[in-house]
């Protein structure tokens, strides 16, 4: 199938060397979207199904809006188009919207890219009338992204590097540690990063007993509960991150296993990036 | 005179090197001499058993007399009377459990190949037909010849009639692309209805596309029939989940009063043994997926990728696990394929079972699998299983099957596969929470017509059965889309 003219292009701005943001048509997908949910795109005909996040949705303009990093094959080819290209396939809104009603206060936490998904959020919450506290960490100041766009919807607003090159030294739990410590209690923290990240706000959260949801982000195929590809162990059970989630709680969460799964195909990850960077001769993209 | 020769016309197969690395198509069908041949087998018996053994009822020796009288196009005009892809069900159909079961040559020696023949059938259409296709198959469905034995398709013909000559047309919705989507799309568009079939996934076909592997049942061929549903009128919206992209409420919003929900079986069933979750493992579904619908099989060139370790096991004894475990087998494992019945009890089509014994698959019969164990990095190393013997038969008939004590042992696989069933899949139901469900999950819908308890709402297919076969699916479609007719042909 060649390229579909439905599923152009039609804004695209890198945040930093190795994220963008794109607004893509697909009106359907926009009509429908919620926070929380996902779309999955091919970038062509021999793509792979890729799951992203909708970061923003436009009803009227018939677009949503992901954010990506350049870590693989997929996003790597996904970033050499520009606007006015169209991808082969869009498909969504998937998954369950996550469930904010009723939150009277939040800690939103986000490491890294996990910012994007989590921004969406923070717009919903403020949208509702509940206070948020934002914690976001990032490796170092040059990786920052959507910083003031999601401290816009915050109450309060912390953010943390790895190295102290941006804001305080320490890790997004460094953040959310002190405030608990301090007394300051929630309905609810919201985590939303790497696997490591959110295994370790939860591990914290679980000590004061705070209601912990995290966004599971597996690797998938269809996204629609048929291959099982996503599924990861909840409380015991089998659930599907696709159907089921991606949000969980991340109390019963079993991140080992996850971290785990999310690894499996890192030698064919890294094959494809290098068939990719002889077909391109790309040096930059060969960074892996 | 008929040729009574008691055994069936071989099946010319594809080199068995070749069967064995790749993916091109292992039954290679019958040239015209062999097909016209095993034609001369039939009887032609008054009281037809095989087409009473026919889920959709082919007028099963009209069709092989016309092979035999050397009337190819005839043959097929017959089959898709009834039938709206003879190719595919050549090649997928359980006929020893459906037609040639019932044939009275198999009595004294082997039925009469009904299925090759109406591959035969179907192929050399293809190949001769080339664009005329489509006009002859419009007119096919709309003036049926066995209007006789069959009340609900002589009623389609006057629906028919009213449909195209009144003003309006009549939009139906078909939620899923799968034999039953299809099938009822296609007597849909046929019989007058403005069709639009709404998919999921990138590519329409469903388990045609996604499950059934290529060497079985070469896409080229599903496509083709996809592409004649389009020269009929029938949309094909991909990439579009209803229940999540949109809803039956904007559907019907947008002007569609009918609706036929074929959104089949998809959620797979586990063993629920400890370490199913680890890596390497696989649900036969997603095996299949990406090999058929992903091609990772051409990774990587294909951008998804799969892992089939050296030492294979596929868990089931059914067609998906005889897909699962010949795949396997192509990607260079050696492969051991893991049932707890025997094999008088393996559900899969008896050619499927021959085909994976010739190609090498290894059937570890009356053996379950107990636990995965893992090596250092999480990956299934071995399945630990237990033999089984078979005990008194259950409420199905079967016997059970019960674990013999003591008989454990570790069956070594880098790559473990299963393939247990399919229920149906929650998503498109779970968004119209008024449609009524049995207590397994499946639709709720009068087995005949397809009709569910909402108002212009039909149901057909494994969404509505549970897993079953392609041709009941289709059967079903077909069945509901006339139910469909005949309703709105009263209400116009």
């Amino acid at each position: 199938m060649v390229a579909n003219a439905l599923y152009k292009i039609i804004n695209k701005r890198p945040l930093h060397s190795t994220v963008t943001w794109m607004e893509l048509s697909a009106p359907r997908a926009a009509r429908r979207a919620k926070p929380g949910q996902f779309v999955i795109l091919r970038v062509d005909s021999a793509g792979e199904r890729l799951p992203l996040t909708i970061a923003g949705a436009d009803p009227v303009r018939g677009t949503v809006t992901v954010i990506y990093q350049k870590v693989g094959a997929t996003t790597n080819k996904l970033d050499m188009l520009d606007v006015g290209d169209a991808l082969a396939d869009v498909a969504g809104p998937l998954g369950e919207p996550s469930k904010l009603e009723g939150i009277g206060s939040a800690a939103l936490i986000a490491g890294g890219l996990g910012i994007a998904i989590a921004y969406p959020i923070a717009k919903a919450l403020k949208a509702q009338g509940s206070r948020v506290d934002g914690i976001v960490g990032f490796r170092n100041t040059d990786l920052i992204i959507l910083k003031n766009e999601f401290e816009s919807f915050c109450d309060t607003f912390d953010i943390l590097t790895d190295d102290g090159s941006n804001g305080r030294k320490g890790f997004v739990t460094d953040g959310l540690s002190a405030r608990l410590e301090s007394g300051k209690t929630y309905d609810e923290v919201i985590a939303i990063g790497p696997l490591p990240m959110m295994k370790a706000v939860c591990a914290l959260t679980k000590k004061y007993n705070i209601k912990t949801t995290v966004s599971m982000n597996s690797i998938m195929i269809d996204g629609t509960g048929m291959c099982g590809c996503c599924r990861l162990t909840v409380g015991g059970e089998t659930k599907f991150a696709c159907v089921d989630g991606p949000d969980f709680d991340g109390h019963l969460v079993d991140f080992d296993e996850a971290i785990r799964r999310g690894r499996y195909y890192r030698e064919q990850e890294q094959e494809s990036m290098a068939r990719l960077c002889r077909l391109t001769g790309e040096a930059r993209a060969c960074r892996i | 005179m008929p040729d009574m020769t008691p055994i069936k016309n071989p099946m010319p197969l594809l080199d068995m090197a070749l069967r064995q690395t790749s993916f091109n198509e292992v039954a290679q069908g019958y040239d015209e001499e062999t097909a016209r041949r095993e034609a001369r087998r039939c009887l032609r018996c008054k009281n037809k058993p095989c087409v009473a053994g026919c889920p959709v009822q082919v007028a099963i020796p009209e069709f092989i007399s016309a092979i035999a009288c050397g009337n190819d196009a005839e043959a097929y005009d017959i089959i898709r009377e009834t039938n709206a892809l003879p190719a595919i069900c050549g090649r997928v159909c359980p006929q020893e459990m459906q037609c040639e079961r019932r044939c009275v040559r198999g009595i004294k020696g082997e039925p009469v190949a009904i299925g090759r023949l109406e591959r035969y059938a179907a192929d050399t259409a293809i190949l001769s037909d080339g664009d005329a296709a489509p006009d002859a198959l419009k007119q096919s469905e709309a003036q049926p010849r066995t209007s006789s034995e069959e009340p609900q398709v002589a009623s389609c013909k006057a629906a028919t009639a009213h449909i195209e000559t009144g003003k309006k047309t009549v939009k139906a919705a078909v939620i899923g692309s799968g034999p039953a989507g299809l099938s009822g799309a296609g007597t849909l568009a046929r019989l007058g209805f403005d069709v639009a079939i709404f998919e999921a996934l990138h590519e329409p076909g469903g388990v045609l596309t996604y499950g059934i592997p290529e060497f079985r049942l070469p896409k080229a061929l599903v496509k083709r029939e996809i592409d004649s549903l389009r020269s009929l009128g029938v949309r094909i919206e991909t990439n579009t989940v209803v229940g999540k992209s949109i809803t039956i409420d904007d559907l019907r919003e947008d002007g569609y009063a009918a609706f036929l929900i074929g959104t089949g079986a998809g959620l797979p069933s586990f063993l629920r043994i400890p370490g199913e979750s680890l890596n390497g493992v696989y649900t036969a579904n997603e095996f299949l997926t990406r090999i058929n619908l992903m091609k990772a099989y051409m990774f990587p060139d294909a951008d998804t990728p799969i892992r089939v370790g050296k030492k294979t096991a596929v868990f089931g004894g059914g067609n998906v696990a005889m897909d699962a475990a010949r795949c396997a087998l192509r990607m260079g494992a050696d492969v051991s394929l893991v049932y707890r019945r025997g094999r008088d009890e393996m559900p899969a089509r008896a050619e499927e079972i021959e085909h994976a014994q010739e190609e090498g698959v290894r059937f570890e019969l009356l053996t379950n699998p107990i636990e995965f164990l893992a090596d250092d990095s999480g990956t299934v190393r071995a399945a630990r299983c237990v033999r089984m013997e078979l005990g008194t038969p259950d409420a199905s008939g079967r016997r059970k099957p019960r674990a013999i004590e003591g008989s454990e042992f570790e069956l070594a696989c880098d790559t473990a596969v299963i393939a247990i069933g399919n229920s149906p899949n929650p998503v498109f139901v779970k968004s119209v929470p008024e449609l009524a469900r049995t207590a397994w999950g499946g639709i709720d819908a009068d087995p005949q017509t397809g009709k569910t308890n909402l108002p212009g709402v039909y149901a057909a297919g494994d969404a509505v059965t549970g897993a079953a076969t392609v041709i009941l699916a289709m059967g079903a479609g077909r069945r509901a889309a006339q139910e469909i007719v005949l309703e709105y042909n009263n209400s116009l």
